[in-house]
């Protein structure tokens, strides 16, 4: 009998602890691992260049080994701001429509049909994008767009240039679709938690199925919405590795959307077996080093939105 | 208390409900005469709140409901779940308040606003006015003048509870339905939420559902008695709590099952 509590106290405590160390790694240790190799390898070119001077220079130079990284934080930036600027109004109609609008016998069949999208591996949608949609955006929708906004003062000038298809435009355009399957499970799910008790008051006082979508489900499942953009923004800025057959890989702050561009992922995949000196393979250590806090960063930024829906200014007594 | 004294508001001829295949209502038979305050009772799993969501037809949100035979609304003579009855404008001439207070999460003013914006009324001085009038009928003007614009989710159970009565009567229902409007409330919130229930007989029609026996009799002028989906007993309320005429009517008044 005592043997027999003594054995499952010891399954217990060596479970307990295995788990325990192996939660650890993955949660703690091996992150901060990876940001220990990433600063130590990107160390010579931090000395060369130092922070600020990286952070805000444009040249990326191989042969006169200067490099900095304004060009590919801005390309990053750039493709990633504009990827959810699109994906974002049309999860939120993909969500809308299946919450709410689609008939319930279809429903698993968006639901499904969705995260499919989703399950498509980023390369094929790279692929996808520079054999069919760089194409038809060089020949219809870009020459389309130059002619519509020609006369219009600002918006003109961001369609200016020789419409290649290989250009921000289209990178933007391929990353968006591959991660509104991410945004719109996300926007769905914030908006599935609204709770009934709240629906059906604004049903009781006579409002169509827009007016409660509207006036209940948005503005409740907002902080989620939020939540999820800046989740799939995080995503997004390490998918812009799948649109490197799109960007061109030109370390350039782009002026025009139609000009290639590059992004750190993209610099760092294209470049990496190319590296033939210590302080380009450090510089590129240094890219990878600003994608994991930016990354990080999102990510934070997330949490605490997500979180900030649990907190006091969203508790219903629902 | 005559049951000739008033005309007859809503009417229910032959009603039968179905939850999918489940016969949840069978051939209900009542009369809710206007301004008066009709109380349905009964154990749960009756069909009194199932009978109430169809008054404004809640269950059309659900796929798989039906509903059969008639709910006449009057002066007019609509039949409210026939076809072509539509139940938007149904729902805007019978509010309802639910189990639990649920306001929108908005401003006191913009929850009390929100269903007089659904019909379309725009101006600022209006609602203002309308607004006002439906929180002093509510009584709950005192309480919030000052803080109109703070969040509903600042005021107390019992206040939200009141605020979600403002918010139905706000555009003026004929009818008010109430879904247990206390069964999440403290006793002196209960108390509040009594006297106005009474109070507002004198504007509009109400019917309330309750699992509190003594509610029912304190409140009500008229009590229906259900039980498996079917109306036992009828009548005004003074009669059913002394001398019902059925026996399980009696059975449940006098706490021998529920």
């Amino acid at each position: 009998m005592f043997l027999k509590v003594k054995k499952k106290e010891l399954i217990e405590t060596s479970v307990k602890t295995s788990l325990g160390a192996f939660s650890l790694f993955v949660g703690l240790i091996f992150p901060v691992v990876t940001l220990c190799v990433l600063v130590f390898e990107a160390l010579p070119a931090l000395e060369k260049f130092g922070i600020l001077k990286f952070l805000t220079g444009k040249t990326w130079d191989p042969v006169a080994e200067v490099f900095s990284a304004l060009p590919a934080i801005t390309g990053t930036l750039l493709i990633t701001f504009i990827a959810s600027i699109i994906a974002l109004p049309v999860s939120v109609g993909i969500a809308v429509f299946i919450s709410e609008l689609s008939p319930r016998a279809l429903k698993p069949v968006f639901t499904t049909a969705v995260e499919l999208l989703g399950a498509i591996p980023s390369i094929i949608y790279g692929m996808w994008g520079l054999f069919v949609i760089a194409p038809l955006m060089a020949e219809y929708v870009e020459p389309f767009l130059q002619e519509t906004f020609n006369s219009v003062p600002v918006i003109g000038k961001l369609f200016e240039g020789v419409p290649t298809g290989v250009d921000a435009l289209t990178s933007s355009f391929v990353l968006s679709i591959m991660i509104i399957p991410f945004m719109s499970a996300i926007v769905k799910d914030s908006f599935e938690m609204t709770p009934t008790l709240l629906k059906e008051a604004c049903y009781g006082l006579g409002a169509t199925k827009w007016e409660v979508v509207k006036d209940v489900i948005i503005p409740y499942s907002l902080p989620g919405i939020l939540g999820g953009t800046v989740l799939s923004v995080g995503r997004a800025l390490g998918e812009t590795m799948a649109v490197a057959f799109l960007t061109g890989n030109v370390h350039q702050i782009p002026t025009s959307l139609l000009e290639p561009l590059t992004t750190i992922t993209v610099a760092i995949a294209n470049e990496f077996t190319e590296a033939d000196s210590d302080l380009y393979l450090s510089s590129l250590y240094y890219l990878a080093l600003i994608l994991f806090v930016l990354s990080f960063g999102l990510l934070m930024i997330a949490r605490f939105l997500i979180l900030e829906r649990l907190g006091k200014k969203w508790k219903t007594n629902i | 208390m005559d049951s000739n004294s008033s005309p007859v508001k809503i009417e229910t001829k032959n009603f039968n409900f179905f939850y999918g295949d489940f016969h949840a209502l069978k051939d209900i038979n009542l009369k809710v005469y206007e301004n008066s305050i009709t109380a349905i009772i009964g154990p749960s799993g009756c069909g009194k709140t199932t009978l109430l969501r169809s008054f404004n037809r809640m269950h059309d949100l659900y796929p798989g409901n039906r509903y059969e035979g008639e709910i006449i609304l009057y002066p007019d003579g609509l039949n409210i779940v026939g076809k072509g009855a539509d139940p938007i404008a149904i729902r805007m001439r019978i509010g309802m308040v639910f189990q639990k207070p649920n306001p929108f999460p908005k401003s006191i003013y913009e929850n009390v606003a929100y269903g007089l914006k659904l019909k379309g009324i725009k101006k600022k001085s209006i609602l203002d006015e309308k607004v006002e009038a439906a929180l002093r009928s509510a009584a709950l003007w005192e309480e919030v003048r000052d803080r109109l614009y703070e969040s509903a989710y600042s005021l107390s159970g019992g206040q939200q509870q009141r605020l979600c009565i403002a918010r139905a009567i706000a555009p003026e229902p004929e009818v008010l339905l109430f879904d247990e409007p206390t069964s999440a409330l403290d006793p002196i919130s209960t108390a509040k939420i009594e006297e106005l229930v009474v109070e507002l007989k004198k504007k509009l029609t109400i019917v309330i559902v309750t699992h509190n026996m003594q509610q029912a009799a304190r409140v009500s002028d008229y009590t229906a008695f259900m039980y498996m989906g079917q109306l036992v007993e009828f009548g005004p309320t003074e009669k059913i709590f002394t001398k019902p005429t059925q026996q399980l009517t009696e059975d449940y008044i006098t706490g021998r099952f529920g």
